[in-house]
């Protein structure tokens, strides 16, 4: 046999290997997204939008206290992280630029964003949950805001950076305060890359369980009161899934489900925006 | 229509009413393209961007087929067989028609294991033939002398010119029997392409030559053919003084007087 | 009353921007305190001793390290040849019209929240275990193959991305030689690509070691070091995800924080080690 004859024999054989573990990995990760659709759909009733938890044994039982629940977590979070993220975000790409600090000050976001969750909740239990002697959604809201926030920072960051910055000189060219430049003119140049940034951010948190097990906890009744402990649909999933009740187990395939539908949804919302702004280019 | 020259001399290649449609693509982007590549001579291919001379440039060695859906019709006749069929064996094709890139193209490793790479490619792995062959092609390549008390260093530590001799070397080192120079000057100094030049001219003892340049001055001072190529079409095939001083095409005469492009 | 607003808006970007890292080190400050009672009663046993027992206020971390160092090893070596692998598949071997599918359907994956894997895990992946090695089927096993599926998808993505950044001009030069897909893939793109594709593993790495919900379904928080990989066990994330709002003595919640600290640490020492000696900043998105 040749060399060169020996050479094609392994690159078959090493080709054969990456597309049978790329048929593998697809395959697991295939094998997960079925057994979440076919359970969650088989879950799906109107009863679990209008109902809230239920006592085991009991198959009315719905979802509406973590789904509402979750929406006031996710949307406080928003509330607090977006803005505080888009302002350290423009501060970083148009009052600082290259600066030490301002490298700093990426560096410990990019780290922060890879950063274990459940520590930040350790650290909100500490200084929200503990001093008030209760978990409460507040806790959770705290947690998420700052995981979201680094998120938020470093895209805006990055998408403000893009715009080009002849569009900036011409604005200050006609006499505008930096401010409205930035308002004005940057911001609109970033809109799509900023807009993919938090649906991103979002879609994040909204995953995240770890951060509220012992910050906002959870609640088997629906719960609006931010001060006192509050239903997410991660954490109902959790107690659901690893509990022995058939019924619970299944209302946790449910939140499965919609759960994930919801940050896929925004995955793919945030591609689009940022896909569409790239075309226009 | 197109005047092609006759060539009586041996041939290293025959393109034979060449075709080459790109993925996707509904016109092809070289059409019905037939001429000779006289054995060690060097062809030059000129022609405004977007004719074609790259694409044809590139159907010599089948570098398309790294990439899925290109098509090719017609034939190219080297060696006594069409390498355009679906059997032919493109890793041997590959190293007997070399290849020169339009950016210097040094791999991250050492100098010596750049230019010992297609060898080692190849199966030799006797470390004095290695040493023996890698310094007979960076002689080749006019570039042992600068190279050759740092052989171990990083190749891309050399200047721009130094790296595109070493792919040079490189090239030669596996002894082929055609280059394909894809404007091998267009990313160097005008001293740098000076001595590429020298060195391609040097090289047309050993293999036969096809460059592709957007410069008419380099075609002019290298070549002993010239091809005019527009839209897809070789225009015009003739011995490049002739191409140059008495072009027997409306369209070429235009074209290397300047008057598009 | 522009240049009041001018600085107005000035300053509070800058505030914030600071903000971020007052609260960094406010996180390292509050979760170092909160240890001290723990560090105060254990010094170094903590991390050395293997008993781990509420009711006798006794604190060993090991069990919960080991099974954290462990289960992350498991997941490495399982997910890093997988992930090699579809990097390879995307970047070289995928017919174009693949590539971008496939590719995008690995990026959403690694966007599935952990809860999600792990209850597939238990619901699924334990069983087959349990059927094949005997035993409850929650396991350090069970453990490390679901936290290799999870980081699965982010690891093969940033590998990918990493792989990508060869210049196509470099990859023909290689193929002009008479190189295979493999010649080029061993002797060009992966030495060039080196600190990126090992930067992605470290920070694949740094992402598995704090993984809490995929592991917390399937590993039982058993605090026993054992060799046997399909008894359940802990780690550290699980420690915390089951005993944190349970906890019912100062020196259980110091031990907890303690646990806490020392994770964040670990994570962020490993975070830093791939972003600042392996890969260079890259757009987020």
């Amino acid at each position: 046999m040749t060399h060169t004859q020996k050479r094609i024999i392994i690159n078959d054989i090493v080709m054969a290997l990456s597309t049978l573990s790329a048929l593998i990995g697809m395959g697991f990760l295939f094998w997960i997204l079925s057994v979440l659709i076919i359970n969650g759909i088989d879950a799906l009733s109107m009863s679990i939008f209008l109902n809230e938890g239920a006592p085991p044994g009991n198959s009315d039982g719905g979802l509406k206290h973590a789904l509402i629940g979750q929406l006031y977590l996710v949307g406080y979070a928003s509330f607090f992280g977006i803005p505080l993220g888009v302002l350290a975000g423009t501060y970083l790409s148009e009052y600082s630029q290259k600066s030490k600090v301002a490298e700093i000050i990426r560096d410990i976001s990019d780290i922060m964003m890879s950063a274990p969750s459940i520590v930040i909740g350790a650290f909100v239990y500490a200084v929200v949950v503990a001093p008030f002697g209760h978990f409460s959604g507040w806790a959770g809201t705290i947690a998420l805001s700052i995981i979201m926030l680094p998120i938020i920072l470093r895209t805006t960051d990055d998408m403000l950076q893009l715009v080009p910055s002849t569009l900036r000189e011409a604005a200050f060219a006609l006499g505008a305060p930096k401010y409205k430049v930035i308002v004005q003119v940057v911001y609109r140049g970033a809109k799509a890359g900023i807009l993919t940034g938090i649906l991103l951010g979002v879609a994040r948190v909204a995953g995240e369980t770890a951060p509220l097990l012992f910050t906002s906890f959870n609640d088997n009744f629906l719960n609006t009161d931010m001060s006192q402990p509050m239903a997410s649909l991660t954490v109902t999933m959790y107690n659901y899934a690893t509990s022995p009740y058939e019924d619970w187990q299944k209302l946790g395939w449910a939140a499965a489900f919609i759960l994930s539908m919801f940050i896929l949804t925004l995955n793919i919302l945030g591609r689009v925006f940022l896909l569409k702004k790239r075309g226009k280019r | 229509m197109a005047t092609i020259i006759e060539i009586n001399k041996e041939k290293a290649l025959e393109v034979k009413n060449f075709e080459f449609t790109y993925a996707g693509a509904d016109t092809p982007s070289v059409k019905k393209l037939s001429m000779p590549v006289a054995k060690h001579n060097i062809t030059a291919l000129i022609g405004p961007s977007g004719c074609g001379k790259t694409t044809l440039l590139r159907s010599f060695n089948r570098m398309h087929d790294l990439y899925p859906n290109n098509k090719y019709s017609g034939e190219i006749i080297f060696k006594d067989r069409n390498i355009l069929t679906s059997k032919e064996d493109l890793i041997k094709l590959r190293i007997q028609i070399g290849m020169i890139f339009q950016k210097p193209t040094a791999f991250p490793m050492s100098i010596f294991d750049n230019v010992a790479y297609g060898l080692k490619l190849q199966g030799i792995k006797n470390r004095t033939e290695l040493s023996t062959r890698v310094e007979k092609a960076l002689k080749d390549a006019a570039i042992w002398n600068e190279v050759k008390d740092r052989l171990k260093h990083d190749a891309n530590g050399l200047s721009g010119g130094q790296q595109q001799r070493l792919c040079i070397a490189r090239a030669v080192a596996v002894e082929p029997e055609v280059l394909l120079f894809d404007e091998p000057t267009s990313a160097l100094d005008p001293i740098s392409t000076a001595g590429i030049e020298e060195l391609i001219v040097e090289l047309r003892e050993r293999v036969s030559i096809i460059i592709v340049t957007h410069n008419m001055q380099q075609a002019a001072r290298v070549s002993d053919y010239t091809g005019f190529m527009y839209l897809g079409e070789l225009v015009e095939l003739g011995r490049t003084e002739e191409i140059f001083v008495t072009p027997k095409e409306r369209l070429t005469e235009e074209y290397i007087t300047g008057k598009f492009g | 009353m522009n240049i009041f607003i001018d600085k107005f808006f000035a300053n509070t970007t800058r505030f914030i921007a600071f903000g971020i890292l007052l609260l960094v080190a406010w996180i390292f400050t509050v979760l170092f305190e909160h240890s001290l009672e723990s560090i105060k009663a254990f010094g170094f046993l903590f991390i050395t001793e293997d008993k781990w027992a509420p009711n006798l206020e006794k604190f060993g971390a090991l069990p919960a390290i080991y099974g954290s160092v462990i289960s992350t090893f498991l997941a490495m070596i399982l997910a890093v040849p997988l992930a090699i692998g579809v990097a390879i598949f995307l970047s070289e071997i995928a017919h174009a019209k693949l590539k971008a599918p496939v590719g995008v359907s690995i990026e959403l994956l690694a966007a599935i929240p952990s809860v999600v894997y792990g209850m597939w895990g238990l619901f699924y992946f334990v069983p087959i275990i349990r059927d094949i090695f005997g035993g409850v089927g929650i396991s350090m096993l069970s453990a490390g193959i679901v936290l290799s599926v999870m980081i699965l998808p982010f690891m093969a993505a940033i590998t990918r991305d990493a792989m990508n950044t060869t210049p196509d001009i470099l990859k023909e030069s290689a193929y002009a030689l008479g190189g295979t897909k493999w010649d080029v893939v061993k002797d060009i793109i992966i030495p060039y690509a080196k600190a990126g594709i090992i930067g992605s593993f470290i920070l694949a790495l740094g992402r598995a070691i704090g993984e809490t919900m995929a592991v917390t379904f399937v590993m039982g928080n058993v605090h026993k070091i054992s060799i046997d990989l399909t008894q359940p066990a802990t780690s550290i994330p699980v420690t915390l995800a089951n005993e944190f709002a349970e906890a019912d003595s100062a020196l259980y919640y110091s031990s907890l924080f303690e646990l806490s600290l020392l994770l964040l640490v670990v994570s962020f020492t490993i975070i830093s080690v791939a972003k600042f000696y392996f890969l260079r900043r890259k757009r987020v998105i």
